[in-house]
């Protein structure tokens, strides 16, 4: 090349490169086994065996993957505009005139601005209304506004309302099916364009309700959903380099919560950690202490989530590891907690 | 088609004086089917009912496709009540198209009655909506209108809500909404009493034009006298022939009285939540026969 290039390059080589915070942050690693749109080629495949099911967006189809579905069945898809309330007073409508609606928007504008029309006109009459909320807990960088760090909170007080935090592109390719066959509203925390594909290496089936054990461990028993299962299981292969045996109980779907399995994990002397994408209030943590609770178990339970506040904008790794949610950090937390 | 079946009538074109008269009745016996539910109750939404029984009448009597014995018939039109206060109006407008007994009309507001104080669908047959939080009956019409139009059904929406639901932003979400996917299969109903929980609609939150707004959210618009059944009925046919065939939603805008066909209550200070005395609720039901068999006999 010639010299008339290096100039520039010598001059941005001089500035410190900076982390930007893009909208839609990818949290695969690099060179991480990916699925592009899981969720928009699986819900293609659960209509053309249902001709029921229909697709709906609030202006953020090309967001929430919901635009390959557009694609594939157009007369079955209705763009309602950036009117949230709207989108699911006729998702709750479409559902009464005996369709299968699934409805798109950002997990922040579902809980939190269209929470009285979910509640009252797809919940009490247990519709089949299937909100697909994208970018849930910590999953980009633009501030609170798009952060949907308490959706779970907010949705879990609301009767008949199934919950699912899928972890990978598995997870959500089955899900979707099993989501439109269930007859009640649900909730999906999406995970949206080149999804980690992670559970493939575990002999892994997604079962509405249920969690399944990754993995067996002697130390420590790891109970998580969503991203953070890949998390888990990325911090249980670190902790080997330290002798700390770990076990990896995913529990995608967070309401009905499979007590059963996870109570059953838990009540041993293992250390007990619950990791999820969401607040430390109102999520897994306290679906879980209160399962423990309730069974009387007498039994510690640490949490990996995020804190109690508003959180920072920024660039999506700097924030997971500023919060916790980093590999390195969850593995601190582990070695600190077993002294 | 059995025989309970209401008879298809919404293409009629004419008003004539059986239509009117066939209102008119039905709306005196809701009137007097809603003084007799606010009695047991002591209280209620009475004002309102009375306000709205000719809207209720018509849309019962004269539009809806519907089978009494079968209130889930696949085909029928909806009728979505997003006021779920107003639900004694619509009770009674339940009982006169015979989907509810008229003896169960006295349990209304009680311990495990069927007929809850504001209106939801989990309870009452013939009820397709939970009203109540307002705002929201517009925005499910507009998906039962989608839905049932991409199913190839050609049952129509009807969806009845108040002027103040019109400070309800999701309201003129649903107006926008309904406009763009072109839903002639919707017809919406305002009951304009100018009249809200905390008093005057225009001292509350200024609504008006309320006429101008719906044109220029693209809705086939007409305002009437809301206690004019003829009116009523004329409006209807309109929508029907205007604007249903080319793809546009209506509106019908109905003015209406606050207690009308009950001099003692029409006269009386206006209140969301009006309280009748004992020793006056016969006095109600007279004043209401006497007019009814007055205009009647005129």
């Amino acid at each position: 090349m010639s010299t008339t290039t290096e100039a520039p390059d010598t001059a941005a080589a001089a500035k410190p490169k900076l982390k930007t915070s893009a909208m839609i942050a990818s949290f695969a690693d690099p060179g991480q086994k990916t699925s592009s749109a899981p969720f928009g080629h699986a819900l293609v495949k659960a209509a053309q065996e249902n001709d029921k099911i229909v697709g709906l967006t609030a202006d953020l189809g090309k967001y929430t993957d919901m635009h390959i579905f557009a694609k594939a069945f157009p007369e079955r898809f209705f763009q309602m505009g950036m009117a949230e309330q709207l989108l699911f007073g006729a998702a709750a409508g479409l559902a009464e005139s005996g369709l299968v609606p699934f409805a798109s928007t950002y997990s922040v504008f579902a809980a939190r601005r269209a929470y009285d029309f979910l509640c009252l006109d797809a919940a009490e009459p247990d519709l089949n209304v299937n909100i697909v909320g994208g970018l849930p807990g910590l999953t980009t960088g633009y501030g609170p506004s798009h952060q949907a760090t308490e959706d779970m909170a907010i949705f879990r007080g609301m009767p008949n309302l199934t919950i699912v935090d899928p972890c990978d592109s598995v997870d959500i390719e089955q899900a979707v099916p099993q989501l439109a066959a269930s007859e009640g509203p649900t909730y999906l925390r999406l995970l949206r364009g080149n999804v980690p594909t992670v559970l493939d290496e575990y002999g892994y089936t997604f079962e509405l309700g249920k969690a399944k054990v990754l993995r067996g461990g002697n130390d420590v028993v790891f109970i998580s959903s969503g991203l953070m299962t890949m998390r888990a299981l990325q911090a249980a292969n670190a902790l080997e380099a330290h002798n700390v045996d770990v076990a990896v109980v995913h529990t995608p779907t967070i309401k009905p919560f499979d007590a059963e399995t996870v109570l059953r994990e838990v009540n041993t002397d293992r250390l007990a950690v619950t990791l999820e994408n969401h607040s430390v209030v109102g999520g897994l943590f306290e679906t879980v202490a209160s399962a423990v609770v309730t069974a009387g178990l007498g039994k510690r339970v640490v949490p990996v989530a995020l804190p109690d506040q508003f959180l920072d904008a920024g660039a999506l790794p700097t924030l997971h590891d500023r919060y916790g949610l980093a590999v390195d950090r969850i593995v601190a937390k582990v070695l600190a907690e077993l002294g | 088609m059995p025989t309970d079946t209401v008879q298809d009538t919404a293409l009629q074109t004419a008003v004539t004086q059986e239509r009117v008269d066939k209102i008119s009745a039905a709306a005196y016996r809701i009137r007097h089917h809603a003084l007799n539910m606010g009695e047991v109750q002591g209280q209620g939404y009475v004002g309102q009912a009375l306000g709205a029984a000719d809207m209720l009448a018509t849309v019962y009597g004269d539009q809806l496709r519907f089978r009494a014995e079968d209130p889930h018939w696949e085909a029928r039109d909806r009728f979505l009540l997003s006021t779920g206060h107003y639900a004694i109006g619509h009770y009674a407008a339940l009982a006169e198209a015979g989907i509810v007994p008229v003896e169960e009309l006295e349990t209304y507001g009680s311990d495990n009655s069927r007929l809850p104080m504001s209106g939801m669908s989990t309870y009452t047959p013939g009820m397709e909506i939970s009203g109540g939080s307002l705002g929201h009956g517009l925005t499910i019409a507009v998906g039962m209108a989608l839905g049932l139009r991409y199913q190839g059904s050609g049952a129509r929406v009807f969806n009845f809500l108040s002027d103040g639901e019109l400070d309800e932003g999701s309201t003129w979400e649903a107006a926008m909404g309904a406009h763009h996917h072109q839903l002639g299969n919707l017809t919406a109903m305002v009951d304009i009493n100018a009249l809200q929980a905390d008093g005057k609609t225009d001292t509350v939150l200024r609504t008006e034009p309320v006429t101008e707004k719906w044109e220029s959210f693209g809705w086939y618009t007409q305002r009437v006298d809301g206690n004019d059944v003829a009116a009523l009925l004329a409006a209807f046919d309109n929508a029907a022939s205007q604007a249903a065939a080319v793809g546009r939603p209506s509106v019908i805008l109905c003015d209406t009285k606050v207690g009308r066909g009950v001099p003692l209550l029409e006269n009386r200070e206006k209140a969301h939540f009006m309280r009748i005395e004992e020793n006056e609720w016969q006095i109600c039901r007279e004043q209401l026969t006497a007019g009814y068999e007055g205009k009647a006999s005129a």
